[in-house]
């Protein structure tokens, strides 16, 4: 599975408050979760992300709440994948259970820049940036079972009918 | 060969295999939980995946908080579809808008010693007060635990904190989640389960270890467990009326580190803008001055919080806004007896109980642009309790109640 984009970058403990603000989890439509993923941090995030971006963060990225709407959220707004320092647990799967690919790498801010274009692995968790190849966290086992289904439902319903 | 930490015990027993921490592993849930704000999303994705059915009904719990009561339409509609799904399926563990928070409602009346412990929300770690593995999790994780019984998950590694002594006046189980917060930061436990050893057993009550296991999800521990003894004992005998079997690890446990903290030496802490470890002494802030202060939430919404409050605030007023919620039910009723919420009442707080509030921006008390709070919940994320820009510092219940009564932030230890 290879994931491609230009790199929006953001910094350390990006939490679920800011990706999504708790007045609109009484909703799980994509697009309307979409529209205000990262609003307190940009408001116009939805608009930059539109045409497939990558994220790039720093440390905990995901921390905060369970709310699976900040994986809706910014899957919604385009994001194709996130590479981070760190995740948050419940934010990792939560992600992957949404079809989103989340990969961990040590370094990540200080190694990829903002707008950059990079290339993921998503089983090897290879990251090619320009002419670097950095060595990240790939996804295997049931989770990567999960996430080539597109999500946790469709993987749920496959499972159910063999 | 050493012995066995209270994690590998409880994880080697419900997953019926010797487990190591890194470890990838399918383990049986002893209790799946959802509020109102999770809970709609957890049924839809059922409803998705066409699978509306629950492995054990007596094994699910629901109680309304977030939403509770409801302040909009969108939220009475979503009450609505959940009380349909529990008549529909006969699930009897189902709380209304008048009993309490999920949390506290496990912690009063379901969640025991050993038992792995799932729910729809982050600060499900509230249940390793009792020294249950209690872990958060999204809602399609929570839907495939609820269908299945099962969940997978990591083993984490444990980690042990020691609690010494007896706590310095006004120091309670906040200061020791932000202590470890601010030493350690929210990064640091990431992929660990902390348990925490008590010293003396009932100079660190129940109450106070509910508020630091419930913070465990700021530390993004995978779980945060009082090793449970004579004052477990004691608290679900006060609760429920019987005596609960203990786990505990083995006295040659190992480690991957440990740390202790000396309960008498300890300052009043709180947590500055906008970030749960951004933690200070209380008299680094001392003087900022508040427009509303929060005495309630999971976290501090317990009687001892109140007791502290009253204590602060008898025979004075608020020159603040100031709202106090008891967690539950039980909580206001101990409460009300006890004369807290006539004192408080008399002080100026306007008060309800048995919901979130403004804890996440939800309702009854939403900041405005520029406003500052003090409060005892257990974010104070950019924007989390209303504006983004509104300020919010952390505290327990004494500094938020002496910073309500003298309507900046202040060291209780000067005033009471
Ligand atoms: S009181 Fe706050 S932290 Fe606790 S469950 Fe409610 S919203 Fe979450």
């Amino acid at each position: 599975m290879i994931v491609e984009g230009p790199v929006m970058k953001f910094g350390d403990k990006i939490d679920t408050d800011i990706i999504i603000p708790a007045r609109y989890l009484k909703y799980t439509d994509p697009q309307y979760l979409g529209q205000h993923a990262m609003e307190p941090l940009d408001p116009e995030f939805y608009k930059k992300a539109s045409k497939g971006v990558i994220l790039v963060a720093g440390k905990a990225f995901g921390m905060g709440s369970s709310r699976e709407q900040a994986a809706i959220a910014l899957k919604a707004a385009g994001v194709k994948a996130i590479i981070a320092e760190s995740f948050a647990r419940i934010f990792f799967r939560n992600a992957i259970n949404n079809g989103l690919p989340v990969i961990v790498l040590p370094n990540a801010t200080k190694e990829i820049n903002d707008g950059e274009y990079v290339k993921v692995n998503v089983e090897t968790g290879e990251v090619i940036v320009g002419n670097k190849v950095l060595k990240g966290k790939g996804i295997s086992g049931m989770a990567l079972d999960i996430l080539k289904e597109g999500g946790l439902i469709e993987y749920l319903k496959k499972v159910s009918v063999k | 060969m050493s012995g066995k930490t209270l994690t590998e015990k409880i994880l080697e027993k419900n997953s019926g295999k010797p487990v190591s921490p890194g470890e990838v592993i399918e383990t049986k849930v002893d209790i799946v939980a959802f509020h109102d704000l999770t809970g709609y999303h957890v049924i839809e994705v059922m409803e998705k995946a066409g699978m509306v059915k629950v492995f054990d009904k007596n094994k699910i719990v629901i109680a309304f908080d977030h939403l509770a009561p409801a302040p909009d339409l969108r939220s009475a509609e979503i009450h609505v579809y959940i009380r349909n799904f529990v008549k529909k399926l006969g699930i009897p563990n189902f709380h209304d808008v008048n009993f309490g928070i999920l949390h506290e409602v496990l912690i009063e009346k379901y969640a025991l010693p050993g038992q792995v412990i799932v729910a729809a929300d982050s600060h499900t770690t509230t249940s390793g007060a009792v020294g249950a593995f209690a872990q958060g999790l999204g809602a399609s994780d929570i839907a495939a635990a609820a269908i299945t019984g099962k969940i997978w998950l990591s083993v984490p590694e444990p980690f042990k904190v020691t609690l010494e002594g007896t706590p310095a006046k006004w120091i309670t189980g906040k200061d020791v989640a932000l202590k470890l917060l601010g030493d350690f930061k929210a990064d640091y436990f990431n992929g660990k389960s902390i348990e925490v050893v008590v010293k003396e057993p009932y100079a660190f009550p129940m109450d106070y270890r509910a508020t630091t296991s419930n913070m465990g999800i700021e530390m993004n521990a995978d779980a945060l467990m009082f090793v449970p003894d004579n004052e477990t004992k004691r608290y679900i005998k006060e609760m429920r009326g019987y005596e609960p079997q203990l786990i505990t690890p083995d006295a040659d446990a190992k480690y991957s580190d440990e740390h202790t903290i000396e309960l008498n030496k300890m300052e009043p802490l709180v947590a500055a803008p906008h970030s749960v470890d951004n933690v200070k002494v209380v008299n680094e802030v001392e003087g900022i001055p508040v427009d509303q202060v929060f005495i309630g939430s999971c976290t501090n919404g317990r009687i001892s919080d109140f007791e502290i409050a009253a204590r602060i605030m008898k025979g004075k007023k608020v020159k603040t806004r100031c709202i106090a919620i008891p967690s539950s039910y039980e909580m206001f009723k101990r409460a009300l007896e006890a004369g807290y919420v006539q004192t408080l009442f008399e002080a100026g707080c306007v008060i309800t109980y048995g919901t979130c509030g403004p804890c996440l921006g939800g309702h009854f008390g939403i900041l405005g642009p520029g406003e500052v709070a003090v409060s005892t919940s257990s974010r104070n994320f950019k924007g989390r309790m209303g504006s983004p820009e509104s300020q919010v510092y952390l505290s327990g219940p004494a500094v938020a109640a002496a910073s309500a009564v003298t309507g900046k932030i202040t060291d209780p230890r000067v005033i009471a």
